[in-house]
């Protein structure tokens, strides 16, 4: 024992440490499942059918065995929700908080957080149920209320490789904007508690029923994927279920309300255009999202949708301060940014299912009807649209729903043929006019209805000194900025 | 002493202040002000609602010195601050019963 040195200990521990390792890499490196190494190489069956389940993913169909999620429509879906929430956060919120005066900006801003808090509130009880579950052809049942059931696995009644849950949060961002849109046509004189019971009510009697009816997958408008829809129409990102509905919505709304005090006497100008550009760049990058995101996948119909919406807001953009050149001699930054945001408007139901021509024909439509909405109906008929929600929403979603009949084509979107080749192209269009009635009506109806009992409840409007003093002050006790004053 | 107040166009500033100071005059106050005159404000088009603006912005420059200086003084500022077109402004001289410099305690004709 004496002549065994230190280093030979070391020596044989170090080989005994190396044989361990070694032994513990072969082990990891063999299959975890010892009967595995026992089990038959997959037969030419069973690879072709494995194969053809990623194939199925890359090509966006419907897998026979695989159930999970897809990387890349899961990515490109979870993107879209973000951008989507960036239209309203902040792109609607600025485009609207430039356009209100500035006592009021702090108002707008508010009513499009609290929208996003209170109706993401209502996704998680009970509102993604009413609207993608199975149930009636109005409205869904409770399966998925507190979003139960929804995991990361696909709802094939949806989508093939998008987690259902990261679906819901999607659809959630609509269900956020489209509220908020409607606060531009009654800005500056509602309050928010008003405005806050309002949404609550609309979310349940306007827009869960209708989302269900154009995108449930037992909807009664929903032409596309349900071979029993009672009415074959299309729309495939929301030109009635949000433009219309809002739009609208808003309109009636603004009509019970009532115009703001001094409104055709005093000017109301906008206080910061710049803010209003900026949101408008943000709401035409979000609506990427909004309407490539319509695809629910990352395929060659979403990518068909980023063109046609690319194409259709540039145009429009152009063509309405075109027309001010033309009708009034000076093209304005507010005219670029309201022929965007209509162009935006008019191709969100036709985005996946018209070409590049087709896009074109909506800019330029895009550009001129709602223009002459904006810039006739309010001085002939006399209402307080303050920031143009009908004009631009109501007016340009009806505009797009109908367009849409007439031009989509199965060549863009080959789902077009599975329910509705025979009209496709044909009669299409007298479906959507069906659509367009069924949204207006209950737009409308419920709008007037909710608005009575939210005015006898709570009533709608601050006091005459607190519109007049503003509603930052009114109803939020705050200063929208401070920057210019002498004191502090 | 006069205290010299003038309403003049805002972009008329730089060319007002050259001026005074070719005249002598070593200080002056400048605000930020809106206001009409006779001639009212202008129309806005904003999607297809014109409004009529009363309110114009304007720039109010004032400025204190001796009454020998009065005169020159608003001579200076008609020249530089007319364009002939209406909304050019008005000057208004009034009175000073004294003037003090902090800095110093200099008084009156000492302070300005």
């Amino acid at each position: 024992m004496k002549n065994i040195t230190r280093t030979t200990v070391a020596a044989v521990l170090a080989a005994w440490l190396l044989v361990v390792l070694l032994g513990a890499g072969v082990a990891f490196a063999q299959s975890p499942t010892p009967a595995a190494a026992a089990a038959a190489p997959p037969t030419n069956a069973e690879l072709a059918a494995r194969l053809a389940d990623v194939e199925a993913y890359v090509t966006n169909g419907t897998p026979k065995t695989l159930q999970s999620s897809g990387p890349g429509h899961n990515a490109w879906m979870m993107t879209s929700s973000a951008l989507v929430l960036f239209m309203t956060l902040p792109g609607l919120a600025l485009f609207y908080g430039g356009l209100v005066r500035r006592k009021n900006v702090l108002s707008v801003l508010a009513q499009c957080l609290g929208c996003a808090g209170l109706v993401t509130f209502l996704w998680w009880l009970i509102g993604y149920s009413l609207t993608f579950a199975p149930g009636s052809s109005i409205l869904g049942g409770a399966k998925f209320a507190f979003l139960s059931g929804v995991s990361a696995l696909p709802n094939p009644d949806y989508a093939a490789w998008v987690s259902q849950n990261v679906f819901a949060m999607y659809q959630l961002m609509f269900a956020i904007i489209t509220p908020s849109l409607i606060v531009g046509a009654i800005a500056e004189r509602m309050k928010y508690s008003a405005i806050m019971l309002f949404i609550l009510l609309w979310m349940f009697i306007v827009y869960f029923p209708l989302a269900h009816m154009v995108w449930g997958v037992d909807g009664l408008m929903n032409g596309v994927w349900n071979a029993k829809a009672a009415i074959k129409a299309i729309d495939f990102a929301g030109g009635t279920v949000v433009h219309m509905s809002s739009g609208w919505s808003a309109l009636t709304l603004c009509l019970i309300l009532g115009k703001r005090k001094g409104w055709g006497s005093r000017a109301f100008l906008p206080h910061s255009l710049v803010l209003t550009m900026v949101g408008t760049g943000m709401l035409w990058v979000g609506w990427y999202g909004f309407n490539a995101g319509s695809a629910v996948a990352a395929d060659g119909i979403a990518a068909n949708a980023f063109m046609t919406t690319t194409i259709a807001t540039a145009i429009a953009c152009c063509v309405w301060p075109l027309l001010e050149w033309v009708t009034r001699g000076k093209p304005t930054v507010l005219g670029f940014c309201s022929g965007a945001v209509a162009g935006l408007v008019v191709i969100t139901p036709a985005t996946g299912f018209v070409n590049a021509t087709g896009a074109v024909i909506v800019g330029v439509l895009a550009g001129a009807v709602p223009f002459l909405a904006c810039t006739k109906l309010k001085s002939i008929f006399k209402y307080d649209d303050a920031l143009d929600t009908f004009g631009v929403h109501g007016v340009g979603g009806t505009l797009g729903a109908l367009v849409t009949g007439f031009l989509a084509t199965p060549e863009v979107n080959a789902n077009l043929n599975t329910n509705l080749a025979g009209i496709v192209r044909h009669t299409l269009w007298l479906e959507q006019l069906k659509a367009i009635g069924l949204t207006l009506v209950l737009s409308v109806g419920a709008t007037a209805l909710i608005a009575s009992i939210v005015k006898a409840v709570i009533g709608l409007r601050p006091t005459l000194e607190g519109e007049e003093a503003g509603l930052d002050e009114t109803d939020h006790g705050e200063v929208g900025y401070h920057y210019d004053e002498v004191a502090g | 002493m006069k205290k010299i107040e003038a309403i003049i166009k805002p972009f008329k500033l730089e060319e007002v202040k050259d001026r005074l100071r070719q005249v002598g005059v070593s200080g002056m106050t400048v605000y930020e002000v809106k206001g009409f005159g006779r001639t009212g404000g202008k129309t806005e088009v904003y999607r297809g609602s014109a409004y009529v603006v009363d309110f114009v912005p304007k720039v109010r420059i004032e400025v204190v010195v001796p009454d020998s200086m009065a005169a020159d003084v608003v001579a200076a500022i008609s020249a530089a601050a007319k364009t002939g077109k209406i909304g050019d402004g008005k000057i208004f001289v009034t009175p000073i019963e004294e003037a003090v410099r902090i800095r110093t305690g200099e008084r009156n004709e000492d302070a300005i």
